[in-house]
């Protein structure tokens, strides 16, 4: 999770400087018909290639080759403990996984918490983002670092404040809210699939919203203030300002927002973790690669999960760029 | 004595070719190691506790008159995280895993594929005298002694007297499940036991089936494969139908699906505490509570002891079992010297000092012979008499597929079935292990 959040922070500043991007438009025209490059494009791609190759480079080290360990190893059974019992057993495996009811209902919790935390933080980002943006200028730093506080917190961290919140021996959550219906010193919230997952998906709203946030406040700062004020002047509400001039000219940041959560939301594994371990169907699918390969020592089966597990996170990353037509490199209006 | 037998082993296992770059290797373990760490130097993995096993190292240190020196490695806290850091080590060849300290149902897993060193004759000699059968069985794997008993664990029932009392019943002889049951209802109060999607739950299913005269595997030494459950009897039965009573009556209050020996432990101590089954360790928590000022002296007073209750009125109990064994690597490169280093841990005089520091028991009833130990522990004869007759849970290489299998079946308590979920449940441990289900 650590090595995450560098990561993310910088994903989000690419996408912040919105005026700049737009003239690196006229770029990714040219890029199409080589023959029209100058001198001085030529000169700055090159730049670009030295600067960036020995990370690309590096990265495609330590990401693929795990990558193709894991889809060698899913074809094997294979326990640690057991070396010389290794067996090729091509796709069977993935017969396994996918023809066992615990790998769909796994499926389903993570993508009911993707959708559920997504479309909230969504909501959440979008509001406070428009409190940054409008805040005053004497306040606006102080703001942006409360509104940040959450997204700094070591997740192991924030899911143990949770449980430990709403924990029946030594939370306080029932006997503060005990004036609402169904809540009572008596709630077990971990005892039962819905209460859990309402506390897992509150918490990692609680702790991403900030990012979704910041990628927002991006997009809006990228909305030239004159449209806004040409539609003011045309006697627009605040909700068609909304509507009509906002939300369509900072869609690229919203896609962008709402695909860099959702594949960091299908791979949910701390909260889950530390709350309920998986118990009473809460059950995610990193939890359940998790319990295959450092579980039970089981490489072959565990690797498959892990396979499969990136393969829907290829689908979400495809059905986003392709349907919804996410520019990564961040060009804007996204029309 | 280590170096050159490093260095020459670097030799043999390359081919002429790599000679030159072997032995430059083995100049820089020598020179990288020599400084660092002595050759004497042996680490002990632990498991965390009050701080005894490090006082325990540092003492064989001393008495070794400069033989070898302990270093201690913090392992996890929970049992299942020990077992999955020693296993990935262990299976990677890990050099440094001179001393190992082990959770008995997970030996066998680490024992048939030669991750341990073997116990030498005189070591196995020395150790074993005195030590109680379920830690001695424990230790063992297919009729031999891999592991040297260190401490040895067990449940015992705690109760309230006064709500013994109201309910009218007899504590100086042996209690039955149903009795409990009974009286937690009647009394309005909850019954202190772990109901968790946690180990502690396998624990809790193995010692109602052990105490109604089954097991839950008939043949632990068989593959994956040809395994046999002995969940689906009428011993299973049995137990599934005193824990879905607990959980369906409401017997074990609100937080029973989540509630592990901590859990248990402070419901206990509240005002609706009745009957409990739990580990020693309770008795130097409530002793520290009380002196610490967050509990009444009156709750400590009111606290009694009894062995595991019954299954039924004519049938001695099974309880749980537990504890630590030692382990040596078999990769460490001084497993002699790791032997010599447990002798000394696991002597007499050291368990009945941890007893009386940390609160876990000795496996050698010589041990409770020191004066102290009544003293601190006046229930200590109830923990040695359960530890003479507690079963151990499983010794199968596949203890983590059982364990969580039963985890995932028989839990929460109140979904248990009597007549379902022993069979269900075996089929599913079944089909896990033979590859056709996930867990």
């Amino acid at each position: 999770m650590t090595s995450a959040i560098p990561a993310k922070t910088t994903t989000a500043s690419s996408t912040e400087p919105g005026p700049r991007l737009s003239r690196d438009d006229k770029g990714t025209k040219t890029r199409k018909a080589p023959k029209q490059y100058s001198d001085r494009v030529r000169a700055e791609r090159r730049l670009g290639w030295i600067l960036a190759g020995p990370a690309f480079i590096i990265m495609l080290l330590v990401t693929l080759y795990p990558i193709l360990q894991a889809i060698y190893e899913s074809l094997f059974k294979f326990r640690l403990t057991a070396p010389g019992e290794r067996e090729f057993i091509g796709l069977g495996n993935y017969a396994v996984i996918l023809s066992d009811p615990v790998w769909w209902s796994g499926l389903w919790t993570t993508v009911f918490i993707t959708v559920v935390t997504v479309l909230v933080e969504l909501v959440l980002g979008f509001a406070l983002a428009l409190v940054m943006h409008k805040a005053l200028k004497s306040v606006r730093g102080l703001l942006r670092t409360a509104i940040l506080v959450p997204y700094g917190i070591i997740t192991v961290v924030s899911a143990f404040a949770w449980f430990y919140a709403f924990d029946i021996n030594s939370g306080y959550i029932n006997s503060w809210f005990a004036w609402l219906p169904g809540i009572d010193e008596n709630l077990n919230w971990f005892a039962q699939g819905g209460t859990a997952l309402f506390v897992i998906m509150a918490s990692e709203i609680w702790k991403t919203t900030p990012f979704i946030s910041l990628l927002l406040l991006a997009g809006l700062a990228q909305v030239p203030d004159e449209l806004t004020e040409a539609a003011k002047v045309d006697g627009a509400t605040w909700w068609e300002q909304m509507r009509k001039v906002i939300i369509p000219n900072m869609k690229a940041a919203i896609m962008v927002a709402v695909l860099f959560r959702a594949l960091d939301a299908f791979r949910i594994f701390d909260n889950v973790f530390i709350m309920t371990n998986g118990a009473y169907g809460t059950e995610v699918l990193s939890l359940l690669a998790y319990r295959q390969s450092i579980s039970r020592l089981e490489i072959g089966l565990g690797s498959a999960v892990s396979v499969l597990l990136f393969l829907c996170v290829l689908l979400i990353c495809f059905v986003a760029i392709k349907l919804f037509k996410v520019d990564l490199a961040g060009s804007q209006g996204g029309k | 004595m280590p170096i050159s037998r490093r260095t020459r082993s670097v030799v043999n296992s390359r081919r002429k070719a790599a000679v030159v770059a072997g032995m430059m290797m083995g100049t820089l373990v020598m020179s990288g190691c020599g400084p660092a760490q002595s050759d004497n130097a042996l680490t002990w993995y632990i498991n965390p506790d009050a701080g005894g096993q490090a006082a325990i190292a540092q003492k064989c240190s001393e008495e070794s008159g400069g033989r070898y020196t302990i270093e201690t490695s913090l392992l996890p806290s929970d049992a299942a995280s020990q077992r999955e850091q020693l296993a990935r080590r262990l299976a990677a060849g890990d050099s440094s895993l001179d001393i190992m300290s082990l959770d008995p149902p997970f030996i066998p897993e680490l024992a048939e594929p030669g991750f341990l060193a073997p116990v030498p004759d005189d070591v196995a000699q020395s150790t074993t005298e005195n030590v109680v059968e379920g830690a001695l069985a424990g230790a063992t794997w297919k009729d031999e002694l891999v592991t040297v008993p260190f401490w040895a664990n067990t449940q015992i029932m705690w109760y309230r007297k006064s709500v013994a009392e109201a309910a009218g019943l007899d504590m100086s002889k042996p209690v039955t499940w149903d009795q409990i049951m009974e009286a937690a209802r009647t009394q309005d109060k909850s019954l202190g036991v772990q109901g968790a999607q946690a180990e502690s739950m396998t624990v809790w299913v193995n010692a109602l089936v052990e105490s109604a005269g089954g097991s839950i595997i008939v043949d632990p030494e068989a593959t994956a494969d040809t395994i046999e459950l002995g969940l689906d009897s009428d011993a299973g039965k049995a137990a599934a139908d005193v824990i879905s009573t607990i959980g369906k009556d409401g017997l074990g209050g609100a937080g029973l699906p989540t509630q592990d020996e901590n859990g248990s432990l402070i419901a206990f101590q509240g005002d609706s505490g009745s009957f409990m089954v739990n580990y020693p360790f309770v008795w130097p928590a409530t002793t520290a509570a009380v002196e610490a000022g967050t509990l009444d002296q009156a709750v400590l007073d009111d606290i009694g002891w009894g062995v595991f209750p019954r299954m039924s009125e004519d049938q001695e109990s099974a309880p749980p079992l537990g504890g630590i064994n030692l382990g040596v690597g078999a990769e460490s490169d001084n497993p002699e010297l790791a032997y010599e280093a447990v002798q000394c841990i696991v002597s007499v005089e050291n368990q009945s000092e941890y007893f009386v520091t940390n609160g876990n028991p000795p496996s050698n009833t010589e041990a409770y012979e020191d004066p102290r130990i009544e003293e601190s522990f006046p229930m200590a004869e109830t923990i040695r008499d359960s530890l003479q007759v507690a079963a151990p849970r499983p010794q199968t290489p596949f203890y983590n597929e059982v364990s969580t299998g039963i985890q995932q079946t028989w839990a929460p308590p109140s979904a248990v079935d009597p007549e379902n979920t022993p069979e269900t449940s075996s089929n599913f441990i079944t089909s896990v292990l033979r590859g056709e289900q996930l867990l």
